[in-house]
């Protein structure tokens, strides 16, 4: 055991470990620094002070400051600013060299203009069941691909939570200023009146479009992403308006869990043996109803209301984690 | 109909110039709000009313809520108070 024990001292792990952790630089040692030209007032630095006496400091320093090194100086930042400003315009031409090569918009002989697209608009209704077309690509010939766009919200609101979020269990001075910083609400003045009357009637009104929107994805512009926007907003509206306190009661960090899990698994379930069957599949064996029908379209309607769920969730817990670190 | 989105195009380009050219960041935050706001009727103009609504709640706004969140975060907005408690 003790054999192992130095083997672990001397190993790489340990070393890398030490090394993120911060306690020792291994890479300093083989490499070359070099030395950034100093802004003029600070011209005279330390070292310099300690060789000259102080009658004749200033007279050293003048030298310095009219001297080559300053000239030097003025001139890389010349070239620097008119290097910036040549950068920014090839940039621009190139951008706008690219648009020009642009085929025109609504071309007929453009090249999105092929079987592909043709062949989805004419069995796109027939075979999807949805009345809006767009819905119907993306939910269900291309309903992979939005599952990765759904775990992509996910994802970017759990990074979101590992730079935001506070440790509220820990109790050293640290954690406690930032968590008393984190939570400016508390020094905001509260209850008031006109936001409050404006949020009782506008708060129901974007929820309920919200959700008019989620439920109408196959049927009318709109989908689950949009939808859940909405909601989001709507959301985040309610808690600027009656704050924290009024959302935790329906809103805790287990429900954003629980929700975006189970939404995603749900999605996951019933879109991923497209793994083993190739993307463009489209037999679910559920009957796709009327088109036109609330309930039609087979797994569109279900698929819409997880993406939903998911960003909405994923909107105000990007806002929460903002405000206070915490959910 | 042409003139209204040569009109909004225009619009679009000033406001995008004007974000980058305005010194307080509160009032470049809200310019790229009327950016977003006029990309919206863009979006309707162009038959995409779907991608108009998403981008009336998303750019407009949740983004705008969490650049001010941020601009108040990193004290940005003070300025601004000091100056109305002494007008008050």
């Amino acid at each position: 055991m003790s054999r192992r024990k130095d083997n672990y001292e001397n190993s790489r792990w340990l070393k890398f470990k030490r090394w993120v952790d911060g306690e020792v630089d291994f890479l300093a040692d083989g490499m070359e620094t070099v030395k950034l030209p100093e802004p003029e007032g600070t011209a005279g630095t330390p070292e310099k002070m300690d060789g000259i006496p102080e009658s004749g400091f200033d007279g050293e320093e003048k030298k310095i400051l009219a001297g080559e090194e300053t000239k030097g100086l003025l001139l890389y930042r010349k070239f620097y600013q008119v290097m910036s400003v040549l950068l920014c315009c090839s940039i621009i031409f190139v951008l706008l060299w690219t648009v020009a090569y642009l085929p025109e918009f609504g071309n007929a002989g453009n090249p999105d203009n092929n079987e592909v697209s043709a062949r989805y608009i004419e069995q796109g209704l027939k075979e999807t069941g949805a009345v809006n077309m767009v819905t119907g690509m993306i939910l269900d010939y291309r309903a992979f691909d939005t599952f990765g766009e759904s775990c992509v919200l996910f994802i970017a609101s759990c990074c979101v939570m590992v730079l935001l979020k506070i440790d509220r269990n820990c109790q050293d001075d640290r954690t406690r200023k930032r968590l008393a910083e984190a939570n400016d609400r508390l020094f905001e003045p509260k209850n008031d009146i006109i936001l409050q009357k404006c949020a009782c009637v506008l708060v129901p009104l974007i929820l309920l479009f919200g959700v008019y929107i989620v439920l109408n994805g196959h049927l009318s512009p709109g989908g689950g992403f949009s939808g859940g926007a909405v909601i989001g907003s709507g959301m985040i509206l309610y808690l600027n308006a009656f704050g924290f306190q009024k959302t935790e009661r329906f809103f805790t960090e287990k429900t954003y869990r629980r929700i975006t899990v189970s939404a995603l698994t749900f999605y996951c379930l019933a879109k991923s043996y497209s793994f083993f069957t190739g993307a463009n599949h489209l037999e679910s064996g559920i009957p796709l109803g009327t088109p036109g029908a609330i309930l039609s379209s087979g797994l569109i309607l279900p698929l819409n209301i997880c993406v939903g769920m998911v960003v909405a969730c994923t909107m105000y817990a990007f806002y929460t984690l903002f405000r206070k670190g915490d959910l | 109909m042409k003139g209204f989105e040569i009109v909004l195009l225009i619009c679009l380009i000033v406001c995008a110039v004007s974000v980058a050219f305005t010194k307080d960041l509160l009032t470049s935050i809200i310019i790229f709000m009327s950016y977003s706001l006029i990309m919206c009727v863009i979006w309707v103009l162009l038959q995409s009313p779907d991608l108009a609504i998403t981008e009336a709640a998303v750019g407009a706004g949740v983004t705008s809520i969490l650049f001010f969140v941020t601009l108040k975060k990193i004290k940005a907005i003070r300025k601004e108070d000091r100056d109305e408690q002494k007008e008050g």
